[in-house]
């Protein structure tokens, strides 16, 4: 294609230049059909240096091709985060994360500071306090931005929805991930267990539940990026669940209503008071798979083996630090 | 939903035809919904193209643009004659840009006849023993993705829906692409292109969302903020014309670059918002759609709530570059939309009057080159 004017149907019309561009349709379109979806993702990127090395340079477009230079009133990404809501959540919740809960680190260092890692880590908490712990944490100390994925639910609330959207929040779909992950290579927190790990109650606590159907293996691997996973102990005692009543939940459409012991406690206040337990989040070696990227599907059994290790490495780390823990608030 | 991009992508390339013979082949091309902003600017282009002998073009109404050496003919809503003038015109390529993706211009029903009944007879046209079709292209929608809670930020072509489709727009559209979908593996020599639009926006184009945001106040979603996607009309019409240059094949998403949240559309238009409460909508907006002071239209009511992004990165594969991003795009809108609040709407440049059109075309007094 001939840089068009800005503006103005203008299409390739001497023989020539169509006989190049249809040259040129015809090798993608080969490509298509021979290859998979990603293996075209590099021709992507060539398309998308072309575009801002020729024809887009005349407007004053950046270089990155995945920032749009456009005139913009918030700086609101198409993920929905942004930044300057980020900037005031962690202001905010920076007393909660070192003086309430008093978060620490151990091997912060296996997180990579450039390219897509998908973090996984357990989850609970009658209203899961480990997922902001988590982000404020990577976020300071590592100073880039994690995007995590949760239950579509919380797109479905009013205010809520949009505020937890605007802090880095996006409904756990495979698609999301991917993109985040390969094209992006940003920082993706999961929580596999899904909204079991914050249903079940006190007495079942730190025991992993089943870990999904192992779609986040798939998607690390789909995306060519390790798998890091991360132990939390401290999540459990901050708002433990005593039971949880079934009947509630199914009037209201959610997927458990907890009875914890904050709201026994402190009553009303409870449903958004977190005891102050002490944190501790131990990130473990990161897990590579040795399988080439961007496949459609992988071999079942492989996607649940890994699967099944890395959550038998986070159940094993969870013991080890509740074995050496003195105190639920203390550590 | 995964089926119907992956059947049409399946389809081998022309490997006889009129078109792949190259481009000294010129080529004969019916336009559906010539009286439209899209059959009509698209007709308007492939005049000025030299490979382009003939032009047919069909509709309801009459053509509101200037056309000089298309023919145009008034059909029926469902293209009852079509055959006939497929078998007599002997085009190769069809340019079906006469869909309905605006529920508020017409029932039910007409919509129904229009997209469902007026697709399958053009493909049954098509697909006749003796034709000579090689080439179509159809424009759908990004409203086939629907619009749920658990949708992706960002659908390809091959995402499936994540809730099967209520609202009747979205159904016609899926029947159309479920023609579509049979035609091309019914017809494996005939290159199919499917070009789902996403927000359409620009200076001419009337839609439900340029409707809103035309009102004083924009409507909008108490504690929803969600990210819309523009393609700018201008990059609409080069897209149809690049699918039929290069004869593309498959499905492809057309929207600009970017996603914005809704609240930041209004404030570039120099709007305030006014939240509508997300449940019981409809009660409150139909008063209004009644009267017709606003029409936000049910099928929009998901739209205000989690938006829609499609991912156009196929179609940029293939090597088409957009011209405006989705904030571009909306400029464009706002350009317009400040002239005609300073000199209102302009009237209309042409009418079209049938007498002067066959003078012009046909009588041997015209001097034509």
């Amino acid at each position: 294609m001939p840089p068009s004017p800005k503006r103005s149907v203008s299409r390739a019309r001497t023989t020539p230049e169509r006989q190049r561009a249809r040259a040129a349709v015809e090798a993608a379109r080969t490509g298509t059909n021979t290859t998979t979806a990603t293996a075209e993702l590099p021709a992507a990127d060539v398309t998308l240096h072309d575009e801002v090395g020729t024809d887009l340079v005349p407007l004053g477009r950046g270089h990155d091709p995945d920032v749009l230079d456009d005139r913009r009133l918030s700086d609101v990404n198409e993920w929905g985060r942004s930044e300057h809501m980020r900037e005031i959540a962690r202001r905010l919740y920076d007393p909660i994360y070192r003086h309430w809960f008093r978060a620490e680190w151990e091997g912060l260092e296996h997180i990579p500071t450039d390219g897509g890692a998908l973090l996984v880590a357990n989850h609970a908490g009658a209203i899961p306090s480990d997922a902001p712990v988590i982000m404020h944490g990577i976020e300071t100390e590592l100073e880039r931005p994690v995007y995590g994925l949760a239950d579509n639910l919380f797109r479905t609330l009013p205010m809520i929805g949009t505020l937890w959207n605007r802090l880095g929040g996006l409904p756990a779909h495979p698609d999301n991930a991917y993109r985040l992950l390969r094209e992006q290579h940003q920082l993706v927190l999961v929580f596999p267990e899904g909204s079991k790990g914050p249903a079940k109650t006190y007495d079942e606590r730190y025991q992993l539940r089943r870990f999904g159907r192992g779609g986040f293996v798939e998607i690390a691997m789909r995306a060519g990026v390790p798998v890091i996973p991360i132990a939390v102990v401290g999540a459990e005692e901050s708002m433990p669940t005593l039971f949880r009543i079934p009947s509630v939940a199914k009037a209201l459409g959610l997927p458990y209503v907890p009875l914890t012991a904050n709201m026994l406690v402190a009553g009303p206040a409870g449903i958004v008071t977190y005891f102050p337990a002490k944190f501790k989040m131990k990130v473990l070696e990161p897990v590579h798979f040795d399988v080439p990227p961007g496949q459609e599907r992988y071999s079942r059994s492989r996607v649940m083996d890994e699967s099944e290790a890395i959550r038998d490495h986070i159940q094993g780390a969870l013991y080890e630090m509740l074995q050496v823990r003195r105190s639920v608030w203390f550590g | 939903m995964s089926a119907p991009a992956d059947a049409v992508t399946a389809t081998p390339t022309t490997a006889a035809g009129p078109t792949a013979a190259g481009p000294t082949e010129r080529r004969r091309v019916l336009v559906t919904g010539l009286g439209t902003f899209w059959g009509g600017r698209v007709a308007q282009a492939l005049e000025d193209d030299p490979n382009v002998e003939v032009i047919v073009g069909l509709d309801t109404t009459e053509p509101t643009v200037e056309l000089e050496r298309t023919e145009y003919v008034r059909v029926d809503a469902n293209y009852s004659i079509l055959s006939r003038i497929v078998k007599a015109t002997e085009v190769d390529t069809i340019i079906h840009t006469f869909l309905a993706v605006d529920p508020t211009q017409m029932s039910t029903r007409a919509m129904h006849e229009v997209n469902v009944i007026g697709t399958m007879n053009l493909f049954a046209a098509a697909s006749a023993p003796a034709s000579t079709v090689r080439n179509v292209i159809v424009k759908s929608s990004t409203m086939v993705y629907g619009c749920a809670p658990e949708d992706p930020v960002w659908f390809t072509e091959d995402t499936p829906r994540s809730r099967p489709s209520k609202a009747p727009i979205e159904r016609s559209l899926e029947a159309v692409e479920g023609y579509v979908r049979d035609f091309a593996e019914d017809n494996p020599h005939v290159n199919v292109a499917l070009l789902r639009f996403s927000n359409v926006i620009g200076s001419e184009l009337e839609t439900p969302l340029t409707r809103l945001l035309s009102l004083p106040v924009v409507p909008s979603m108490f504690g929803y903020d969600p990210r819309f996607q523009f393609v700018h009309e201008h990059d609409v019409i080069r897209s149809i014309l690049f699918a039929f240059d290069h004869d593309l094949p498959g499905v492809f998403n057309v929207a600009g670059d970017g996603l914005l949240p809704w609240s930041e559309v209004a404030a570039l238009c120099g709007k305030r918002t006014i939240a509508l409460p997300p449940w019981g909508t409809s009660l409150l907006t139909s008063p209004f759609r009644t009267l017709g002071i606003a029409d936000v239209p049910d099928e929009y009511h998901g739209l205000l709530k989690y938006g829609r992004g499609v991912d156009n990165s196929r179609l940029k594969r293939f090597g088409f570059r957009y011209e405006y991003t989705s904030s571009e795009a909306i400029e464009g809108f706002i350009r317009s939309s400040r002239l005609r609040r300073t000199v209102g709407d302009s009237e209309p440049k042409y009418k079209y009057e049938r007498d002067v059109e066959q003078f012009f075309r046909h009588s041997p007094a015209v001097h034509r080159d």
